[in-house]
């Protein structure tokens, strides 16, 4: 990829990042709703709003951060995926390592 | 606190140590003041940049930790040869084998194979400098700060005492409320800011320093292995970080992450540090195996033998690394299905190892192998670590485990793999490319002598151990008794402990024997070996490359030979002006306020350690308020350097 | 220098190669951060419920405090991309202006974090109570302590702007500075979900 794509959007009124700030807020509220006001059931509730949470981070990553770029793009985004995927083995397996067979983690 | 507290007494060995220390220290004062010296230790030492004397000064570095936890070795070794010795006392004991531990990984191991990395791998890609020069001094120089602020522990407040791994609740408060614990927190913590920018500066320099025309998959193995290396460390150490910063705040700020009471989890602790510590060993490991299929493809005058299964062989154990960490707690209790899962997981790391071995078999295979000493280290490695290896998957089983952990065995396993691996390694890489970094070669003779010593002691001092773990002696005791019936393998180890010292002495004579009497290099390809960096003049300039070189495939430069031996010689064309990074004071200004900060935190004397975090980030905002460009090396300048050396 | 031809297409900070280096570079510290913090979620998350008879969340957490912090914290990402889109249309003033309203929204942020922490404090919830509020201050601290040190950098990196005006420097710390503090939105996003959500419903 080359630097001139860099943004077309140059001296044009923001769009990506209104659009992107919109996201954020309906996304915020989304959540909010879904956990206060729904009826889904714990689970459900968690799993949705960090789904949620992760459209987020990847709205924040490419509207905002401009993550796909640069003449490195392949480096940063490749970068930020591995960086995922020791998050979910840290986070995931450190949870389920500490749980000690017992099921109910939220003790 | 009184002084007597400050200061660690009551022990003749520490008073040794003290003098000794005193002394070496107003020597070094001495000599360079006599010589007038300090100017030029600043000015080419002290505020470098260069990557290759950064690399150097590594090595130094390495070489003293070697030696101090060489002398915690032996320590160890004399108070386990016969029963109910009264050579050591309990907690001296303790003190020794957590400050042998963690020095030889910490500040031994890595250190050595990042000062080869730097010395290296920037010329093996046809590079003038990393990319971050500033960077890597402020890593060298947060690498010296941590080490040192660790093995003033020795002298002043008392060694920490749980072990290199600080299992919680020993290492807690309670049970150890001396500052030692503080040194070990503080001291990795500063070491590990260093680490984490060698890991970026590197895996950047090797993604986009390289000279255009070389493709990844032409890379030579050395920068492969650093690359994947640059990358486990990356997401490793972040988690170090965190860890050691927890621990600091239950023993300084009341916190209750490890502690016994309010909720704390103890074993939350030996969690986090394996999720760091697994990858380590292989942060550890991987940087030699590149250095040993350098090494092989050289001397066995041969193309890397499975280049491509190498590369890849390399990234699966890169991904792999982050997911094992729970062998090395089986016994905790963490369930069935954890550990089978981490055992399967573990076994399965196996393979791509194993996968090596045979492609410098097969390297090797039909070779024309001239055995230089580099070589040597590089043979014996390979069955050497296959022990080490199979022993590793034995205690991968997880029932099986229950029996082998925190015995000799697991203590034998790990110095299979760590010493014939990384240690062997950086012994091969320093005989290697020494002509490299001092123009002149270490004595081939005293280097064999050293090799053989070193080696037989090694299998004598660590094999016998399998046996005695599997006769039931546990590690990390002091002492045991007659009827236990481990003694004459304990002796059998404590001689082959003493060749392993002799061996090393012969090492460090041979450094100042070559630097006496070795001729003096006449080529910059002593070894007619095969990649780029081969290809600098000797002594290496300070640009590296007057012209930068061109990489038409795997052995850059033996493919150069080749088309020079056809009569194809590249064109001579004029020298441009080379553009390199200034020399800088605030890396190592900036190390000795973290170190500050890090002295007062280990004794809670807070007023100091905000003085040093104050001057930490001063030293940052100058840095920031400085635009200095660097300068041009003039077209003169690079004529003159090139006839001085020779190619 | 290299004398290499831009499109006058190509964001100045990207028109150096220490501008390009320093960038990539800095996605990868990002990386090693995603590492830290991901480290402090499951160190949290593990200790979640393990208050020693102390206070909980469900008894301290106010959903409209935490909403006043992430729309703060939302807005001043959203204008601070604002600051890089005018600084790619040369607009020194727009920088200026939008970096301006980011730090203020910083600040606010800043602001009602410390009231929270001391709040808790004062009903008995702090570092030392229990394990679950040691997780949760060191996590959300650590965040918090990112954001002064944004602040911090980002106004020297404004003092430079005014020396200087927009170069191929200045504006590569700008943009660096500005992939910092979207980050650091991002890491919230995780904090909201994870942490205040999660204690919530709970
Ligand atoms: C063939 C691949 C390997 C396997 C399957 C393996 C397996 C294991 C297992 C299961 C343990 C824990 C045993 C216990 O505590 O009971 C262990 C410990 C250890 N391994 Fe390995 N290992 C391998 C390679 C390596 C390498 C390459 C290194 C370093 C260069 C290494 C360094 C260590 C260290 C330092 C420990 C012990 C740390 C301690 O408890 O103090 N291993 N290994
Ligand atoms: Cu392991």
């Amino acid at each position: 990829m080359s630097n001139n794509e860099q943004t077309n959007s140059h001296s044009h009124f923001p769009w990506s990042h209104l659009i992107g700030f919109g996201l954020s807020i309906v996304l915020t509220l989304l959540a909010l709703w879904v956990g206060f006001a729904s009826d889904f059931s714990f689970r459900t509730i968690m799993i949705i709003v960090v789904i949620l949470a992760l459209i987020q981070a990847a709205i924040q990553l490419l509207m905002f951060m401009h993550i796909t770029e640069s003449d490195s793009s392949r480096i940063q985004v490749g970068t930020i995926l591995y960086a995922v995927f020791i998050a979910v083995a840290i986070v995931a397996g450190t949870i389920w390592v500490m749980s000690f067979g017992m099921h109910n983690m939220n003790m | 606190m009184k002084l007597d507290e400050f200061f660690v007494t009551g022990d003749p060995l520490i008073y040794g140590a003290d003098v000794s220390i005193a002394l070496t220290m107003i020597g070094a004062i001495f000599v360079l003041t006599y010589f007038k010296k300090w100017k030029w230790l600043w000015t080419e030492w002290l505020t470098t940049v260069d990557h290759k004397k950064l690399g150097v000064m590594y090595i130094i570095a390495a070489v003293l930790m070697l030696f101090r936890g060489g002398v915690d070795a032996l320590l160890m070794r004399a108070q386990l040869t016969v029963p109910d010795s009264s050579f050591l006392d309990a907690n001296h004991y303790n003190e020794i084998f957590t400050t042998h531990g963690t020095i030889m990984i910490i500040f031994m191991a890595m250190p050595f194979l990042i000062g080869l990395i730097n010395v290296v791998v920037p010329l093996q890609i046809g590079a003038r400098d990393v990319a971050y020069p500033f960077l890597n001094a402020v890593s060298f120089w947060t690498f010296f700060m941590g080490a040192m602020l660790f093995n003033i522990s020795f002298v002043i407040g008392g060694s920490p005492s749980a072990g290199w791994t600080s299992y919680v609740p020993l290492a807690g408060l309670e049970l150890s409320p001396g500052v030692g614990q503080n040194y070990y927190l503080l001291g990795l913590q500063i070491a590990g800011i260093g680490t984490l920018l060698t890991g970026i500066n590197f895996l950047v320099t090797i993604l986009k320093m390289r000279v255009p025309s070389m493709k990844l998959m032409q890379m030579p193995m050395f920068t492969w292995s650093s690359l994947i290396t640059m990358v486990i460390i990356i997401f490793a150490f972040p988690v170090l970080t965190v860890a050691l910063a927890l621990m600091t705040f239950d023993r300084l700020f009341g916190s209750h992450f490890f502690t016994m009471m309010d909720g704390g989890m103890p074993m939350l602790w030996a969690n986090l540090f394996w999720i760091w510590g697994h990858p380590e060993v292989y942060i550890v490991i991987l940087p030699a195996f590149g250095m040993f299929s350098e090494i092989i493809s050289t001397f066995a005058r041969k193309t890397l033998f499975g280049y491509k299964a190498m590369v890849y062989s390399m990234v699966v154990i890169a991904g792999l690394s982050f997911l094992v960490w729970v062998h090395h707690f089986f016994t905790m209790g963490a369930g069935g299905a954890v550990n089978s899962f981490f055992s399967i997981t573990t076994m399965l790391i196996a393979v791509p190892t194993g996968v090596k071995i045979f492609n410098w078999l097969f390297t090797l295979y039909k070779g024309r192998i001239r055995f230089t000493t580099a070589m040597l280290w590089s043979l014996a490695f390979i069955p050497n670590f296959v022990i080490g290896g199979v022993t590793g998957v034995m205690l991968a089983m997880a029932a099986a485990d229950y029996q082998y952990h925190n015995t000799y065995f697991l203590v034998a396993h790990f110095h299979y793999v760590l010493i014939s691996g990384t240690v062997y390694a950086c012994f091969a890489g320093l005989y290697f490319w020494y002509p490299k970094m001092f123009n002149h070669r270490l004595n081939e003779r005293l280097g064999k002598w050293s090799f053989w010593i070193f080696v037989a002691g090694f299998n004598l001092c660590f094999f016998p151990m399998y046996f005695l773990g599997l006769a039931g002696m546990p590690r990390r005791i002091y002492t045991y008794g007659i009827g236990d019936g481990w003694m004459s393998l304990n002796v059998l180890a404590t001689f082959g402990g003493v060749l392993m010292g002799i061996g090393f002495l012969i090492l460090v004579y041979n450094i100042y024997y070559s630097f006496r009497y070795s001729p003096r290099e006449t080529t910059g390809d002593p070894w007619d070996a095969r990649t780029l960096e081969w290809s600098t003049p000797a002594p290496v300039p300070h640009y590296n490359f007057a012209h930068l070189p061109e990489a038409k495939g795997h052995d850059a430069f033996w493919i150069m030979k080749e088309e020079k031996k056809q009569g194809k010689a590249p064109e001579k064309k004029p020298y441009k002006p080379i553009h390199m990074p200034s020399y800088s004071g605030v890396p190592i200004i900036m190390s000795v306020f973290f170190f500050t900060a890090g002295f007062g935190m280990v004794f809670s004397w807070h007023w100091m350690s905000i003085l040093g975090l104050v001057g930490v980030l001063a030293t940052m905002v100058i840095r920031s308020f400085d635009y200095d460009k660097g300068f041009y090396v003039s077209v003169e300048e690079i004529e003159e350097t090139e006839k001085k050396t020779t190619l | 220098m290299e004398s290499v031809e831009y499109s006058p297409n190509t964001p100045l900070e990207y028109q150096s190669e220490t501008g390009r280096l320093n960038i990539l570079g800095f996605w990868i510290f990002l990386g090693a951060e995603i590492a830290l913090f991901s480290t402090l979620f499951a160190t949290y998350l593990v200790l979640v419920g393990r208050t020693a008879g102390g206070p909980g969340p469900e008894e301290l957490f106010e959903i409209s405090g935490v909403l006043i912090e992430t729309f703060l914290l939302l807005t001043s990402s959203f204008t601070c991309g604002l600051a890089i889109h005018y600084m790619r249309n040369h607009s020194l003033k727009g920088v200026f202006l939008w970096i301006g309203v980011t730090l203020a929204l910083g600040l606010g942020f800043l602001g009602f974090e410390i009231y929270e922490f001391v709040h808790y404090i004062h009903e008995g919830a702090a570092l030392t109570t229990s394990a679950y509020w040691s997780g949760f201050f060191v996590l959300v601290g650590t965040h918090g302590a990112h954001v002064t040190m944004g602040i911090a950098w980002i106004s020297l990196i404004l003092i430079q702007l005014k020396q200087r005006g927009l170069t191929p420097d200045t504006t590569r710390k700008v943009f660096i500075s500005s992939l910092y503090w979207h980050f650091l939105d991002v890491v919230w996003i995780f904090i909201f979900t994870a942490v205040y959500l999660y204690g919530m419903v709970m």
